[in-house]
């Protein structure tokens, strides 16, 4: 099977943290990838910019509707994904617990609907 | 196979059946489940191979190992129904007929430890994290107890529709989340044995202190904790918390007829009637306590709670309960299972070594902190502590708020008679006050709640 799993941070604590912190969070990011990719998980993954980046699209009336920043505020913000190859459901959530962000985030688990599967 | 019954033996071959059917239920599910890969088809498919087996075993006789013969027959029914069920049919018949070569046959002369594994796997799906806690008990009691759709919506008080939609979630979501159908890796394996116990255990405080209703125990529910928690020490034999929990689970029920009075009140532990306590059942429990205890793993919080109740039923009389051990038993629980709960019932028994001064003192910092300040029993201590130190109108009080919590009849019952204990012994105009006090506290708990 196939999971998303959301990386889900408080983007003003992410900000706050100091140079060396950071690096040393890539560097955890960049071995956690890697680790992923030769055991053969790995399908894709993405570090988002912050939420004040993004905008939402409404389709209302058969025209868009266009508004500034995430759907919901909420405390913490989508700041990246993967999506993986896992057995089960026990497999991805061992995987989701290893992503670095899940130590101070929170990783939110969601299995692929394959088209045409009930 | 055994002869064909003659005619007059037909009754004894059929209470034969349904006793195999009874005792089969469980494992031939779990193993259909694993074989099939679909809850609701494998219950289908037992459901066809009992009715095949209510045929032709009156006729040709029990086969020597009635499961596999209704494994296999089960198995070959779901086929047939994934067969003409032709959405799924690509898919599923691939892996069905590729599961298929690890099928037991119907002439495997044992195939116990295969169906051992499918029951501990079932239990392990059925109390799965990723599912609410509802979910897993509402599951656990219908798919691994087997009991009816009926008896699980009664068990929690929820109409029957609802605990029927609140299972088609937990299946689909076992379904289409991958819940996998597996006994834990090893390295999760300690944190889902919990899990796992404390659905159990959930269904065993259920059932011998009801949250609502007339009656304060439910006997079946019980029962069928304590067989579901030894059903769990056979498949995981030895493991401290599963030992830690059953004997916790025998150690209180063996007090289940004390604790009710012939008019169906409380009677509280220090009252009860010994004699009436089950002693077999304590001195099984005992011994599994001890075993849990001896064991090299980790202390389990069930362990040291049983050891608790140990405690209580092994003193031959209230008087002579070790209430400074039972403090300090309280004191390692609250290391490893810190609950509002757990504090509250530490708080008891410093009241029995330190007294009642002190002892308010703890129940008042659980009150201050607000997390069970809706916890009847939460008053009902305090109200008792307050009785002891002689402070007549906050007990009333306090009392009153339990009484005004509490769903239970019988619990309404014993609160209602400690207020009218306390009214009776000082009288005078004090109650009349006291309702004013009330209503005004009321009314600003209703306020700051509103802001």
């Amino acid at each position: 099977m196939q999971y998303l799993l959301m990386i889900y941070t408080n983007e003003r604590e992410m900000a706050a943290l100091g140079e060396a912190a950071l690096t040393a969070l890539s560097e955890e990011y960049a071995q956690f990838t890697k680790s992923i990719v030769q055991a053969g998980n790995f399908k894709a993954g993405d570090r988002l910019r912050p939420a004040p980046t993004a905008s939402t699209v409404r389709v209302r009336n058969g025209k868009p509707v266009i508004t500034d920043g995430p759907f919901a505020e909420t405390r913490e913000q989508l700041g990246g994904y993967y999506l993986v190859e896992a057995k089960n459901l026990d497999e991805a959530l061992a995987l989701a617990a290893r992503i670095p962000g899940a130590r101070h985030g929170s990783i939110e688990v969601r299995p692929i609907w394959v088209l045409g599967q009930q | 196979m055994s002869p064909p019954p003659a005619a007059s033996s037909q009754p004894a071959a059929g209470s034969r059946i349904a006793e195999v059917f009874s005792r089969e239920a469980g494992r031939v599910l779990a193993t259909l489940i694993r074989l099939l890969g679909d809850f609701d088809l494998a219950e289908e498919a037992r459901q066809e191979a009992f009715a095949a087996a209510l045929e032709r075993w009156p006729v040709r006789g029990v086969p020597d190992n009635p499961s596999a013969w209704l494994i296999h027959v089960g198995r070959n029914k779901g086929i047939d129904r994934i067969r003409r069920h032709t959405a799924y049919r690509d898919v599923i018949l691939r892996e069905a007929a590729s599961m298929g070569c690890e099928a037991v046959q119907e002439d495997e002369p044992d195939g116990s430890e295969v169906f051992g594994d499918d029951r501990l796997r079932l239990i392990f799906t059925c109390c799965h994290p990723a599912l609410s806690p509802e979910a897993r008990i509402a599951l656990t009691l219908r798919e691994v107890c087997g009991l009816t759709l009926q008896a699980v919506a009664r068990a929690f008080l929820v109409h029957e529709d609802t605990m029927a939609q609140r299972l088609v979630r937990a299946k689909r979501k076992i379904r289409d989340a991958g819940i996998p159908y597996e006994t834990p890796d090893p390295s999760m394996l300690d944190e889902r044995i919990d899990g796992v116990l404390t659905v159990i255990y959930t269904v065993f405080t259920e059932g011998y202190a009801a949250t609502t209703g007339n009656d304060l125990t439910d006997e079946s529910l019980c029962r069928e904790s304590i067989r579901l928690g030894r059903l769990v020490d056979v498949l995981l034999p030895g493991n401290a918390a599963v030992l830690g929990l059953v004997a916790l689970m025998l150690l209180h029920d063996a007090r289940r007829a004390a604790r009710v009075s012939g008019l169906g009140n409380v009677v509280l532990l220090d009252q009860q009637d010994r004699a009436l306590w089950d002693r077999a059942q304590i001195a099984e429990g005992l011994e599994l306590v001890e075993r849990s205890l001896r064991s090299p793993a980790q202390v389990s919080r069930f362990a040291v709670e049983a050891a608790i109740a140990a405690l209580h039923v092994q003193a031959a009389d209230k008087s002579l309960t070790d209430w400074p051990q039972i403090v300090g038993l309280y004191e390692v629980l609250l290391r490893l299972h810190p609950t509002p709960v757990v504090e509250l019932n530490h708080a008891a028994a410093v009241s029995m070594v330190d007294g009642p001064g002190r002892a308010l003192a703890l129940v008042e910092s659980i009150r201050a902190r607000g997390e069970i300040s809706d916890y009847h029993l939460l008053h009902a201590a305090r109200g008792k502590l307050l009785a002891r130190l002689g402070r007549r109108c906050e007990a009333l009080d306090a009392y009153q708020a339990a009484l005004n919590g509490a769903k239970l009849d019988p619990e309404r019952r014993f609160l209602a008679e400690r207020i009218a204990e306390l009214t009776e012994d000082g009288g005078g105009p004090e109650p009349a006050i006291r309702s004013d006090e009330v209503s005004a506290k009321l009314a600003i708990r209703a306020r700051s709640s509103a802001g």
